[in-house]
């Protein structure tokens, strides 16, 4: 005897019971929220405090050179003085390639959190033997 | 009045024409009050960044710069550079989960965060505050203008400047201010960029004609010898720098922004559209050093973008040049002072008028309202008030942001243990501190050595002050800790794609 099978399609909805992502963890302040929000948050403040580290170590020490070395100020690369150069044309650019520099890796940051947390294998990622 | 008030004249008449054209246009777009406080948060960056340039781009960066370069020399240069700089620092810290705290306005913002009423009015006060010290020098600035372009009397700047932006901004809110500011940007960068180029060629048709170059410290990127000129540069770069995310009107564009990707993508280009701005200023205050020595002589070095291209050229091009760069200043004043009265309105409307005139009449008649009181009591200010000081001014509308706004704005979403109460202490420190070092400036109270140097530049012990007094404050109460803290700062920094954003 053959038995009746049902055939059906791949279901239209999630699983009642079961998340479809883990999103909802970071909303209910489950553990495993905190981890992911914490990592988020450390990530993106970090790349944040390195970007304005890299601008006080650049643009910041400029006053203080020139106080030590106020020699400096005559020095006249291309016939502008140094100083006009280095503020009035090259920050800038230097500038505009920070911000483009800090958005595409935080907007990288963003998609790993996203992938981490909305990821398709949000499934088996429980399971510590596939880490 | 003569002939040679009517280039000035033509330009004054055209841009004002051209801004109330642009701003009924708009008109059509404005239905609710969201397109009046927001405009409806959809301006795609591109467009989004130009408003924001047209705006930020004030009377201080379109004559005040030139000048400031053109007498003090290369100190002053921190000015472009800060206002740019302020830009990024705003990127790293704020932009992205500003926009995705979904406030309206920077009170919005605050009570959102801390859930205190009492936050919410003090930053209300600020806002008012900041914005109204904004205002002053831009309602002052366009009464020089108007004087040194026309010969008008005094008043009449300000009068005019004040009328323009309150038919704008009562017609149309948000909407159309975004269209008018973006149209201003351009007008403003070829207004300062046509003069120049132009100017350039004669310089090089005169034989390239060089002022004699640092004899008297005008190549110094420092303020003045020794400790207190580091100190007076250091804290002008500390106002600049961390001052521009705390400006209300800087603060409101932002929310305008469809979601947090698009407001960090707008803040690029705008960083791109500042940086090509101020490349021009240095250059009007290096030729202005060749041929325009006698401003200096007589004190009149704010006139210098204005002056210049009939002190280089005579004639018809002399008169066609004046005529653009009149209306790219008359441009800086409308967009700036817009911009700042949207701002001051917003917070004005929520916090007072709608009480006033019911929520039955709508919230578009409260805004209304929120915007004559917003235009009417720093314009009655300009006109009791004078010689306050463009530049001047506005640096310590800076200092102040700096000490309040900043440190609450970077604590409130990086910091989860910050309280309502911290936060009140810390505004009122940086408040009072900055607040009071600008007020006993503008008084005209200012001693010699350090103790000058301190007030007339707070922004460098102000802000550890107010940073120091909000962290001390929250960690002592650190059981009002707002219970939804946690849930917030997840909103502010979870990406849209991941729908938990507001709404």
């Amino acid at each position: 005897m053959t038995e009746r099978v049902r055939v059906t399609g791949p279901p239209r909805h999630p699983a009642a019971g079961r998340p479809a992502s883990r999103l909802g963890d970071v909303h209910e302040q489950t553990a495993l929220g905190d981890v992911y929000l914490r990592s988020l948050l450390r990530e993106q403040l970090g790349l944040a405090v390195r970007v304005l580290g890299l601008l006080a170590a650049t643009l910041g020490i400029v006053p203080l050179v020139f106080h030590l070395a106020p020699g400096l100020a005559d020095a006249q690369p291309l016939g502008i003085p140094l100083p006009w150069l280095l503020l009035g044309v090259l920050a800038h650019p230097f500038l505009l390639l920070l911000a483009w520099r800090y958005v595409r890796r935080a907007e990288r940051n963003e998609r790993a959190f996203a992938d981490l947390v909305h990821g398709d294998n949000a499934d088996n990622a429980d399971s510590p033997e596939t880490s | 009045m003569n002939t040679a008030a009517v280039p000035g004249l033509v330009a004054v008449v055209l841009v004002t024409l051209v801004t109330l054209a642009i701003g009924t246009w708009g008109l059509r777009f404005s239905r609710t009050t969201s397109d009046f406080f927001v405009a409806s948060r959809t301006v795609r960056p591109a467009l989004n960044a130009s408003a924001i340039g047209g705006e930020y781009l004030s009377a201080a960066s379109f004559l005040g710069i030139a000048g400031l370069l053109l007498v003090g020399g290369a100190d002053m240069l921190w000015y472009p550079v800060g206002w740019t700089a302020g830009y990024l620092v705003l990127l790293v810290l704020v932009a992205a989960p500003l926009r995705r705290s979904g406030a309206y306005t920077l009170p919005d913002f605050a009570e959102a965060r801390l859930g205190s009423r009492a936050v919410r009015a003090a930053c209300s006060l600020l806002v008012v505050g900041i914005g109204w010290l904004y205002l002053i020098p831009q309602f002052e600035g366009a009464g020089l203008t108007l004087r040194t372009a026309i010969g008008a009397p005094e008043w009449a700047g300000p009068v005019v400047v004040g009328g323009v932006v309150l038919a704008n901004v009562t017609s149309g809110g948000m909407r159309s201010v975004t269209f008018v500011q973006a149209f201003q940007y351009w007008l403003k960068l070829t207004a300062l960029l046509v003069p120049v180029a132009v100017l350039l060629v004669v310089w090089w048709g005169d034989g390239r004609p060089h002022a004699r170059a640092g004899a008297d410290g005008w190549s110094v990127p420092v303020a003045g010898d020794g400790g207190i000129g580091l100190y007076t540069t250091y804290s002008l770069i500390a106002a600049l720098f961390l001052g521009t995310m705390g400006l209300p009107h800087v603060v409101v564009r932002f929310y305008t922004n469809p979601d947090g990707r698009a407001a960090r993508r707008t803040t690029v280009v705008v960083l791109a559209l500042l940086g090509l701005f101020y490349l021009w200023p240095p250059v009007y205050a290096a030729l202005g050093r060749v041929y325009a020595g006698r401003l200096v002589a007589e004190g009149r070095s704010d006139v210098l973008v204005l002056e210049l291209p009939r002190l280089m050229l005579d004639g018809l091009g002399g008169d066609l040049l004046t005529g653009l760069v009149t209306a790219g200043a008359f441009a800086a004043f409308l967009s700036t002072s817009s911009g700042l009265a949207i701002a001051v309105s917003g917070v004005l409307t929520q916090d007072v008028t709608t009480r006033l005139v019911g929520e039955q009449r709508g919230g578009v008649a409260a805004f209304r309202l929120a915007a004559v009181v917003a235009v009417v009591i720093p314009l009655v200010g300009a006109l009791l008030v004078r010689n306050v000081g463009v530049a001047q001014s506005v640096g310590l509308a800076f200092a102040v942001a700096a000490s309040t706004f900043c440190p609450l704005l970077v604590l409130g979403i990086w910091w989860r243990r910050l309280t309502d109460a911290g936060a009140l202490a810390g505004l009122a420190a940086g408040g009072l501190g900055a607040g009071g070092a600008a007020i006993a400036t503008l008084a005209g109270y200012s001693p010699g050595g350090w103790a000058g140097a301190l007030l007339g530049q707070p922004a460098a012990w102000s802000v550890p002050l107010a940073v120091l007094v909000m962290v001390g404050v929250s960690l002592a109460t650190a059981g009002r800790e707002p219970a939804h803290a946690r849930r917030f700062l997840v909103r502010l920094h979870t990406p849209e794609v991941l729908g938990a954003g507001p709404g």
